[in-house]
């Protein structure tokens, strides 16, 4: 996709940092379980566990640059009847502990929480080495583990609470680049559930994580034109939702995907999957293309993908021929 | 302990030639106490791991898959543990203030089985179903399957961390559990071992004892022409481990060198069992061939042999 002009900034919104909330729950989940623990590869600071580790500090356990015996220790205090968070910028979390993740997580059914943090292009400026924009694709496909991306601050509390009551392996992707609150007051986190946040008729968006504030913009860009689109909230990208995707296609006729991660294989790979097995109808993908990003600011790389309000317009256009 | 002395069965007769389907046979032996004195519980110890290689070979040829020499090289050590060093139960399998074993190189899983099944934890049947479609007894141990497995192992370098995870819960819970992890030595190639000794350093893990299957042999070669570990016990040393070199066929020495930990220095504990694969068969051991090479019946038989005079 060709670079487009970035989006005019909207309406003065509150953007938020969703570690702090990632934070403050961790801190409220260990005072009211002594089972909570945290696990991190020298990224206290970075994910923001510092208060964390004043107040518990016996339960933060640092295993220093090392990110398989990150995740190994994890699964071992799980093992040891712990509930361990483990903390880790999600592009050395899931690369260099892939197969840590598999075996002691997933497949051994541990009890463990792996908290992706700064995720997709957070870091921009740093180049692709330090982007995890492959981490939905190659976790989306480990048996056994649940995927869920968090929107906003509100969701990010949820999520973790959900995660800590729920027994079993669970990624959690906690984005540092600000959102706005997406979700109405009220809102309950459901595992495996979308949230229909906008009712349409032409098409639905569908979104996932930091993007979903872009996909309700262009909803609204949308509209001034006559096309009324449905946008669904994806939190989980496994398991999916594949009622409220069918319920799409059939009710839609035209999806259009928006992540911050590869197209392929993540939240695209899997609506796809989803739409072709039961209501095949013509898609679009938004998100990164088949290359690793180039460096630039989050919200640059963003624009320059057409990860945008702009881009999300001209590919509904485009799937809709209008 | 809590098991008394169990009284230990030998199988009488012994299938010795052609279709050897009691894999089983002679086990359980079960677990034997400290009050039965010193003498006794290596006699049991000794009778046990002769019961255990018995079942372990007939239990490999029958799958026609298996990794025997490896297996018999830590044969000794983990009946030692099983049978009377651990705190374990096979009435309270999930006790929480149990101790630990995780078998890092866990393509000995046919070891483990057997050694389980000695010390009553599976049922002896079930060995007869090792590797078979929809088995619970995987080529590689699986803890969903046997609930006396403490961790999923196979790919190499994942079970030293997943101890020190143990060992940090135990230590965080203030409780004298202890944990156990077995080790290949060339399974000591994979990094992630040598990260997750410099956290049981720093975290004074004085209630993990590793313990390296030293038997110079990995799967297509001999360690030293391979990717060389020595000098090894200055290395462990170095990363801040009491070390304790012990002939890993030895159940007197193996118990000595158990009752030592955890050290009185606050250091975690590695052991060095120095072993044979293949041991104590003449034909297999110290012989690389035997990493995964399935006995033939004749095989079996001259092996079941030597075992009765072992």
């Amino acid at each position: 996709m060709t670079a487009l002009t970035a989006s005019a900034p909207r309406a003065e919104r509150a953007l938020h940092d969703c570690r702090d909330a990632y934070a403050a729950t961790l801190i409220e989940l260990a005072a009211a379980d002594p089972r909570v623990v945290v696990v991190v590869n020298d990224s206290t600071g970075s994910s923001k566990l510092g208060e964390f580790g004043k107040q518990f500090p016996d339960r933060l356990i640092n295993v220093g640059i090392a990110e398989q015996d990150m995740v190994g220790v994890g699964a071992g205090l799980a093992n040891g009847g712990k509930i361990p968070f483990v903390s880790a910028a999600s592009c050395f979390l899931t690369a260099r502990a892939l197969e840590q993740i598999k075996v002691d997580a997933a497949y051994s059914n541990n009890n463990i929480k792996l908290c992706g943090m700064s995720p997709g292009m957070a870091y921009g400026e740093l180049g692709a080495t330090h982007h995890s924009i492959e981490d939905l694709a190659w976790l989306r496909v480990i048996p056994n583990l649940t995927v869920i991306v968090p929107a906003d601050p509100v969701e990010t509390a949820q999520a973790l609470r959900w995660a800590a009551e729920h027994t079993g392996p669970v990624f959690v992707r906690v984005s540092r680049m600000g959102v706005p609150d997406v979700n109405p007051a009220g809102y309950e986190f459901v595992p495996g559930r979308a949230v229909t946040l906008r009712e349409g008729t032409d098409v639905t968006i569908i979104a996932t994580g930091t993007v979903v504030s872009r996909a309700l913009d262009a909803a609204d860009d949308l509209a001034l034109a006559g096309i009324s689109a449905r946008v669904l909230s994806m939190p989980t990208i496994k398991p999916i939702d594949t009622d409220a995707i069918v319920a799409a296609a059939r009710e839609t006729g035209a999806i259009v995907t928006v992540e911050e991660a590869l197209t392929s294989g993540g939240l695209g790979g899997a609506v796809a999957e989803t739409v072709v097995r039961h209501h095949p109808v013509p898609m679009r993908f938004v998100g990164v293309p088949d290359a690793f990003a180039p460096t630039g600011s989050t919200s640059w790389l963003f624009d320059h993908f057409g990860i945008s309000a702009a881009g999300i317009d001209a590919a509904v256009r485009d799937v809709l021929d209008r | 302990m809590t098991t008394a002395p169990a009284p230990v069965t030998v199988s009488a007769s012994a299938p010795v030639a052609g279709l050897v389907p009691a894999t089983g046979g002679g086990l359980p032996v079960g677990r034997i106490g400290a009050d039965a004195g010193r003498d006794a519980v290596i006699a049991h110890l000794r009778e046990g791991a002769r019961l255990i290689r018995r079942s372990d070979i007939q239990m490999v040829h029958a799958a026609g898959l298996g990794h025997i020499g490896g297996e018999f090289s830590i044969t000794d050590v983990l009946a030692t543990l099983y049978l009377h060093v651990m705190k374990v139960s096979p009435d309270q399998v999930a006790d929480p203030e149990r101790d630990r074993l995780i078998l890092s190189k866990g393509h000995a899983a046919g070891a483990l089985y057997t050694t389980l099944a000695a010390a009553g934890f599976i049922p002896p049947d079930q060995l007869a179903t090792f590797m078979q479609p929809m088995s619970m007894l995987n080529g590689h141990p699986d803890r969903k399957k046997i609930a006396a497995v403490e961790a999923n192992t196979g790919p190499l370098g994942h079970g030293l961390p997943i101890a020190v995870g143990t060992a940090i819960a135990a230590k965080l819970d203030g409780s004298p559990r202890r944990t156990f992890v077995l080790l290949g030595d060339g399974e000591l190639q994979e990094g992630s071992n040598w990260e997750a000794m410099m956290t049981a350093s720093q975290y004074g893990l004085a209630n993990l004892t590793a313990v390296v299957d030293r038997n110079r042999l990995q799967q297509g070669a001999r360690v030293v022409d391979t990717n060389d570990l020595e000098p090894l016990a200055d290395k462990l040393r170095a990363f801040g481990w009491e070390v304790v070199e012990v002939d890993g066929h030895d159940h007197g020495a193996l118990l000595d060198v158990f009752a030592a930990v955890p050290a009185a220095s606050g250091k975690p504990t590695f052991v060095i069992a120095h072993t044979f694969k293949g041991y104590p068969i003449s034909f297999m051991r110290d012989n690389v061939a035997w990493h995964h090479k399935v006995p033939s019946a004749e095989q079996v038989a001259l092996a079941l042999a030597e075992l009765e005079t072992s």
